[in-house]
């Protein structure tokens, strides 16, 4: 059976409203361009979207968020999409803010297998109100479970017929750990090659933890805060 | 008074050599510019790099390659790459020496809120509340005041909190002060600024103990 699609429409096709979702990315940084692109075309809607960011107002999640697909985010850091903090202080968007740590290490878990994680991030905080304490050498711990997710969308820079994936630079982010935690795993590459031309020890995410794989097109790769350094002959 | 990068500067002063420094965003970040020549220091940046350099050339900046503020950047020789995980475990871990952050208060307690205003401002906590309950060394780089010139060096918080007893120092346009057991210390007076402008502008319980030196800037 193989693991390659076709494109980003045949890919998400069965991925059902309501699902929970996972999408890969920092920011703009590696997200997954064409699976969003091919959801905004759907129209797939009541989605539980877990991602550290949701996008921009007119990029990434920014997309979905507005045409009103997104019913409940999961995210850590919201503070670049006016629409979604507009959303969310009206109360039309559910929304739950976790700490960035504990986000990537719910991914974690649930691709290692284990139920839950303690970490002190959140102690003392509204975060940790109703979750368990468990105190470990003098200091307490929050107790948080490993998400349970539908779907995961990444973005890989290189993958293979396998379903083995290799990231660029900080564009590999919460990919890989997504990648491995939910129940259908869809990766999108810059460049698909047969299996064998990849060189096994460069592999970030083996192909066990992804389902589907596609060729990508047409990145944008859209930069949030262009930062350069002006050259002393262009001054 | 200082300005940001000043304040900047100021911060550059507790960094030691081969010490793996995490900068938040706003003025923390300006604290690479003045890292001392020689300095053997290692910028780590959340969303998954270490070593992180200078801000590209014009023409170079790469999508791929950005700090935890979205920035383009670049790194620099010996730099590394990993998942958000592997971040927050070295993190969580107590491997980075160093956190700046900023803060909207400090409570004389050492308690930190910097992610939320109710009803008016939801940004996140972002990876603000993994850094300050696992960093051994935290410090918040801020405004002595807010823009209505109320303090926001407090008895208790009143924003909700990112998190509780953690931060070690402060420094501000006006003084570096320390959280003791009895409160906000003053370390540091910014040059020109009196002790008397910074005590009527600190609301948390603030000592005072002989005299107070001007920062070296």
């Amino acid at each position: 059976m193989t693991k390659v699609f076709k494109n980003e429409q045949e890919v998400i096709d069965d991925l059902p409203d309501g699902a929970v979702v996972m999408l890969g990315g920092f920011g703009l940084c590696g997200i997954p361009e064409n699976c969003i692109r091919a959801l905004v075309a759907k129209g797939t809607k009541d989605l539980t979207c877990i991602s550290n960011n949701a996008g921009v107002d007119d990029f990434g999640i920014g997309l979905m968020l507005q045409r009103r697909q997104v019913r409940k985010m999961i995210a850590s850091y919201v503070g670049e999409n006016a629409e979604f903090e507009r959303q969310l202080l009206s109360g039309e968007l559910e929304v739950e803010l976790i700490p960035q740590g504990t986000l990537a290490t719910r991914c974690l878990a649930a691709g290692y297998g284990m139920p839950a994680i303690f970490t002190p991030a959140g102690v003392g905080t509204e975060v940790g109100m109703g979750k368990e304490v468990r105190n470990f050498n003098g200091k307490d711990y929050l107790m948080e479970y490993a998400f349970e997710a539908d779907y995961a969308l990444v973005k890989a820079w290189k993958g293979d017929t396998a379903g083995n994936l290799v990231y660029r630079e900080t564009a590999r982010n919460f990919n890989p750990l997504m990648a491995m935690a939910a129940k259908i795993t869809i990766a999108e590459v810059e460049e698909l090659v047969p299996a064998g031309e990849l060189d096994p020890d460069h592999i970030h995410t083996p192909g066990i933890y992804v389902h589907r794989i596609f060729q990508g097109r047409d990145y944008e790769k859209r930069i949030e805060q262009r930062t350069v350094r002006k050259k002393e002959s262009n001054v | 008074m200082l300005n940001k990068n000043q304040i900047a500067q100021r911060l550059a002063q507790e960094l030691q050599e081969g010490f793996y420094v995490n900068l938040g965003i706003g003025i923390p970040t300006l604290v690479a510019n003045y890292i001392p020549a020689g300095l053997n220091v290692i910028l780590q940046s959340e969303n998954g790099l270490l070593g992180m350099g200078a801000f590209p050339w014009e023409g170079g900046e790469d999508p791929d390659l950005i700090n935890a503020g979205k920035q383009t950047i670049t790194t620099v020789p010996g730099s590394a790459f990993f998942d958000s995980a592997m971040s927050f475990g070295m993190i969580r871990a107590g491997k980075v020496d160093l956190t700046i952050l900023g803060a909207m208060e400090v409570s004389e307690t050492g308690d930190i809120a910097n992610w939320k205003i109710p009803g008016k401002m939801v940004k996140g906590m972002g990876g603000a509340m993994d850094l300050v309950a696992s960093a051994k060394n935290i410090i918040v780089a801020m405004m002595h005041t807010n823009p209505k010139g109320e303090s926001k060096l407090l008895p208790q918080c009143v924003l909700p909190l990112t998190g509780v007893a953690c931060v070690k120092k402060i420094v501000t346009e006006l003084a570096v002060l320390e959280v003791t057991s009895e409160g906000f210390n003053l370390l540091e007076r910014a040059p020109g600024v009196s002790v008397e402008e910074i005590v009527s502008k600190t609301a948390g319980k603030l000592t005072v103990n002989g005299d107070i030196p001007e920062m070296m800037i």
